[in-house]
């Protein structure tokens, strides 16, 4: 099995430069046609909505008050700022992020080594490590509500006993463990094709040369897992810091807004509170922090595309 | 004896991983009152009583209102994505480069952000609870992905083999019908296995974009959220018919999931 980390980036890359320079605008418009749809597409559903958001979000609106709508400038920037609820939510988003991609990565780690070698049956096994991930985001919140953490009928207290309300007393972990469950299978799967690119004659050598298990690994091993590491650690990142379903349906954000991530207090401004121009603005806020942040990722893809190019 | 603890760990491991599906299953096929058992009920009169109770309560609807939103909406994406992957692979525009990554910063807005405008525009255009709604905005969640998987899948058709096609005088469409097609038609199947499944399985937009006529198979499930008195066992049902046609696709494609969920990074 070849497995590599392959955006493929050069041999496009090489065939533009070599594009002749007179090339007539009708040949760059037949290039461009096929990818119009697409992107008109994307432009429309993606990036207008955003340009309205803006617009909103200098709007003194509450739908359950209508009629009165009107510009107030910056203001709703103002009481979103100074929002400790909104704080609130962005610390928890960051908390909720970093705590599942961390711990499903490490846990996707442990997996993969053992996948990486040879057993019986290994192939079922990677059958039922793949499951979790497989299941409905919203029943795999309400099976973990409901049929595991429930202090009365639940498994964990079932099989510990106790009568512990574990949502209620460890909410943060309670979400970030059932996201850790989804999400350990997708890390795992990355981190396993990136073990199984390695070149078994290297390692063979190295183990000849007197290298322990432990040595290979830490000195081997890991700096070749490194691109891996990062490319689940993005991707997880950029699924998990949207996540919705575990919030709604175990915690509802509580108690208090111990569990409330942006998604989430945006969601309640706009729906619960009908705070749309509040909303708006919060809005705009969490899209330039992520631009922040996606730039800084950005950044992380294109030094995997770099290092595809110089090979 | 190192290989016996391995595979003994290995397997302990994966049913750890698997049980609580496993638990939803066996669950599905109790009465309510095994379900609510404490300590958990191990052995049990299995019943179809609650798949009954689930059909009774009328999901096959939510069931088909995701079949089309996932189903079109793939459909839709491999049309505008496949093109769009050509142009940015085999014969690349200028600046293939930065579209390519300006489709992948889509995927990064927030979803929560762009949700106030959609729901204004959808409603004055009176597309509230309606499943095209969902076909549209499952469309622009899946293309990014869809356009960086095929052209993972693109980059790999050899040049020389299009290159010979073009001097035998083989023209663009005979090239991509007999040349280009064969090769990347696994991959396609792949893009659309993994656009089915994130639509299929999304949330946020159809929790508040649709109600009681175009409600998807997760509206169903959260129905259960507000039920008195014991659901568990119905709740455990609902949850295992809604997760099987992704469970059992992503069983069978097991070997194309990686490259689709790291968007042809890695193959």
């Amino acid at each position: 099995m070849t497995q590599a980390i392959a955006t493929g980036a050069a041999p496009a890359g090489a065939r533009a430069v070599t594009q002749p320079k007179r090339a007539d605008a009708r040949d760059r418009w037949a290039r461009r046609l096929p990818l119009l749809p697409a992107l008109i597409f994307a432009i429309i559903v993606t990036q207008v909505p955003f340009l309205v958001t803006l617009y909103l979000s200098t709007l003194g609106w509450n739908a359950l008050r209508p009629g009165e709508r009107h510009f107030v400038g910056l203001a709703n920037y103002a009481s979103v700022l100074t929002d400790a609820r909104l704080r609130a939510a962005l610390v928890n988003t960051i908390v909720l992020t970093a705590g599942a991609v961390l711990v499903s990565l490490l846990l996707g780690l442990g997996l993969a080594v053992l996948l990486d070698r040879r057993f019986p049956g290994r192939s079922v096994v990677r059958t039922l490590l793949i499951t979790p991930f497989l299941v409905m985001p919203m029943a795999a919140a309400l099976l973990w509500k409901h049929a595991i953490y429930n202090p009365a009928y639940g498994l964990i207290n079932g099989l510990l006993g106790g009568h512990t309300d574990w949502v209620s007393s460890y909410p943060m972990v309670a979400v970030v463990a059932t996201l850790v469950w989804q999400w350990t299978p997708f890390m795992m799967l990355i981190l396993l094709a990136g073990l199984q690119s390695q070149s078994e004659e290297v390692l063979e050598a190295a183990r000849v040369d007197g290298a322990s298990a432990r040595q290979v690994f830490t000195h081997m091993t890991l700096p070749h897992l490194r691109q891996y590491l990062e490319l689940g650690a993005l991707l997880g990142s950029i699924y998990l810091v949207q996540t919705f379903d575990a919030v709604f349906t175990i915690t509802q954000g509580g108690p208090g807004t111990a569990t409330t991530n942006l998604p989430y207090e945006i969601y309640l401004t706009t729906f619960r509170k009908f705070e749309y121009g509040e909303a708006a603005a919060a809005g705009v806020v969490v899209v330039i922090g992520t631009i922040v942040v996606a730039t800084f990722a950005l950044r992380v893809i294109s030094s995997l595309f770099r290092m595809e190019e110089g090979r | 004896m190192r290989k016996a603890a391995w595979t003994v760990t290995a397997w302990a491991v994966g049913i750890v991983f698997v049980f609580p599906v496993l638990w939803m299953v066996l669950t599905g096929f109790k009465r309510e009152q095994d379900a609510a058992s404490n300590p958990p009920a191990w052995l049990f009169h299995p019943t179809l009583d609650q798949y009954r109770q689930i059909f009774g309560r009328n999901v096959t609807p939510y069931l088909l209102n995701s079949l089309m939103a996932s189903g079109f909406s793939t459909l839709l994406v491999l049309v505008l994505a496949t093109p769009a992957a050509y142009a940015l692979s085999m014969r690349p525009v200028g600046k293939w480069r930065d579209a390519l990554f300006f489709f992948i910063s889509t995927k990064m807005l927030p979803a929560v952000a762009a949700l106030l405008p959609i729901y204004l525009v959808v409603k004055q255009l009176g597309m509230l609870d309606n499943i095209w709604t969902m076909v549209i905005l499952y469309t622009a969640m899946n293309l990014p992905l869809a356009v960086w998987m095929m052209r993972s899948f693109l980059l790999e058709v050899p040049r020389s083999v299009v290159e010979a096609a073009a001097v035998d005088g083989a023209g663009l469409g005979l090239t991509i019908r007999k040349v280009i097609g064969p090769i990347v038609s696994p991959g396609i199947a792949a893009t659309a296995l993994i656009c089915f499944i994130f639509a299929w399985n999304e949330f946020f937009f159809a929790v508040n974009l649709t109600a009681t006529r175009s409600g998807t198979a997760p509206i169903f499930l959260v129905g259960f959220i507000s039920s008195e008195g014991l659901f568990l066992a119905r709740l455990c049902a609902a949850a295992t018919l809604v997760s099987l046609p992704v469970l059992l696709a992503g069983w069978l494609a097991q070997n194309k999931l990686v490259r689709g969920l790291s968007m042809g990074a890695v193959k």
